[in-house]
């Protein structure tokens, strides 16, 4: 195949599952929200819980969105040095969020800053927005797509503490977004948190925190059990879905982390909603995909 | 547990025995009425084209298909609730003036609502969010567009539903507000939580 026709193909495939994602959500959220709802005792979380899955079941029936706000679309993109078609991603998933948009239909969530206007096509200056890692000695692409809802970036925030307030400073400032901004983000929510040295750098792991699958863990000793003591923690908020109560409140809790400047520690946290959309395809140098996070598809 | 029905025109006595946490559904019609909607009706004094009074309205920006404009036919291809609270402070002067009975939406409300609902029998509820799908297949026919010029959000869309909901009560007729009282709970549940955590996380040594 030559290289313009690996592209038209690449485009079109990655159109079409941005659209398969707004419908269908991954295989690690569906199983968790069914699992909290199997588990689940108050009668009125119970009855969210339901709601949720009628919707799910519904969505990909009629093939229609889950939720109307189908969010700004992001890629995280972890590109192998020697991947044939690196210089041509970026144009490859702006023109793919645009077909995405018109044959899904997408909602027009991309609003210019400064000149205020909706471009109508999911498009826009950086948009969407692309987030690189370049890893040596690969030839092939993983490509995570998400879509960023309003209601679940609005809790996005971030803090450079001092080390004197240490990791007991991050787990305060997770729960407190919790019992916060968090309670409107449509919980059962999947919570990233990234702990770094300055704040963009622990505002991007919290980010790709999200991209991990529900369930999976930090290769970190410590921060595996950090996660684990904060979901369990914020579980013990019975927040609940929709964060009306219930017994229990997140669908997980995500830590990603990097090393940090000695006089300070960096936390930031991002979170998923419950229609958390997030997409997980990986490239061959020769075009082939493998769909990673939704069982059934294939190209 | 039986499912409890209301249906418009809703009177203050239909509402007396319900209660913050409580789950109802509704039969009958509900209209679409969000930002600008009330901005138009408090701030500039204009009448609602809707007559809500002891109706329903909701807080959200649906995607509507049109089938012919000319004859104001329209389908419902998903709506879902946005957040109530960017509403709370006209939401007093609304349902004052328009007496609607049910405002449904996302997440809690505030005082100004809560004086609302007591004073007027009004119940603030909530659709669970992120549901637009079964929303819009419990809207059985859009019966009227009003101020379309406002585009596809902010238009009014009177729908004839049928057991719309789930719908949680947030704020009941007494005032008693279910988000307010479970912060509360939450707020004093993650103390003792965090000092858990305290115990195991002092990595920094
Ligand atoms: S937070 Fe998520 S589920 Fe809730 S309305 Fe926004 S996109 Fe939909």
């Amino acid at each position: 195949m030559d290289k313009q026709e690996q592209v038209k193909q690449m485009t079109t495939i990655i159109a079409d599952f941005v659209g398969h994602m707004a419908k269908v959500l991954p295989d690690d959220v569906q199983a968790k929200i069914k699992e909290l709802a199997a588990d689940e005792k108050n009668p009125l979380a119970k009855t969210i819980y339901e709601t949720m899955k009628t919707n799910m079941k519904l969505a990909k029936e009629l093939s229609r969105p889950s939720c109307q706000d189908t969010g700004v679309l992001q890629y995280w993109v972890k590109c192998g040095a020697n991947y044939p078609l690196l210089g041509e991603l970026e144009g490859i998933l702006r023109e793919a969020t645009a077909i995405a948009t018109q044959q899904t239909p997408l909602r027009h969530n991309v609003v210019e800053t400064f000149d205020e206007y909706n471009t109508g096509k999911n498009i826009g200056t950086h948009a969407p927005y692309v987030m690189w890692d370049i890893v040596p000695d690969r030839d092939d692409v993983e490509i995570f797509p998400y879509m960023a809802g309003g209601g679940c970036s609005l809790p996005g925030s971030g803090k450079t503490l001092m080390p004197g307030e240490g990791y007991e400073g991050v787990a305060k400032f997770v729960l407190d977004l919790m019992t916060s901004y968090g309670l409107n983000a449509c919980p059962p929510l999947l919570v990233g948190v990234g702990v770094a040295t300055s704040i963009d750098t622990a505002a991007l792991f919290s980010k790709k925190a999200l991209m991990r699958p529900i369930g999976s863990h930090n290769p970190n000793e410590k921060a595996a059990y950090m996660e684990e003591l904060l979901e369990d923690g914020i579980n013990k908020l019975h927040l609940g879905p929709q964060g009306m109560g219930g017994d229990k409140s997140v669908m997980g809790v995500n830590i990603e982390n990097g090393a940090r400047h000695p006089s300070v520690i960096s936390v930031a946290v991002n979170v998923g909603c419950w229609n958390h959309r997030r997409g997980h395809l990986i490239f061959d140098k020769d075009g082939h995909v493998q769909v990673l996070s939704h069982s059934g598809v294939n190209y | 547990m039986e499912k409890k029905i209301l249906t418009t025109p809703i009177s203050a006595a239909d509402l007396e025995d319900i209660k913050a946490g409580d789950i109802i559904y509704l039969t009958g019609h509900i209209t679409t009425c969000r930002d600008v909607a009330h901005r138009r009706l408090v701030e500039y004094g204009r009448e609602l084209p809707v007559d809500v009074r002891d109706g329903a309205i909701l807080h959200a920006g649906p995607i509507v298909r049109t089938i012919d404009a000319d004859a104001n036919k329209y389908e419902m291809v998903s709506v879902g609730p946005t957040t109530s609270m960017r509403m709370e402070k006209f939401e007093y002067e609304f349902v004052k003036q328009t007496g609607a009975r049910l405002i449904v939406g996302k997440g809690g409300m505030g005082p100004e609502t809560e004086k609302a609902c007591q004073e007027f029998k009004a119940l603030h509820l909530v659709f669970p969010a992120g549901n637009a799908v079964l929303a819009a297949t419990e809207v059985e026919e859009i019966e009227d567009a009003n101020w379309k010029e406002l585009g596809m959000p902010e238009t009014l869309w009177t729908c004839r539903v049928k057991e719309f909901g789930p719908l949680i009560v947030s704020i009941d007729t007494y005032g008693n507000n279910w988000f307010e009282q479970k912060k509360v709970e939450y707020n004093k549940t993650k103390e003792e939580v965090l000092t858990e955590i305290n115990k195991h996380v002092s990595f920094i040594k």
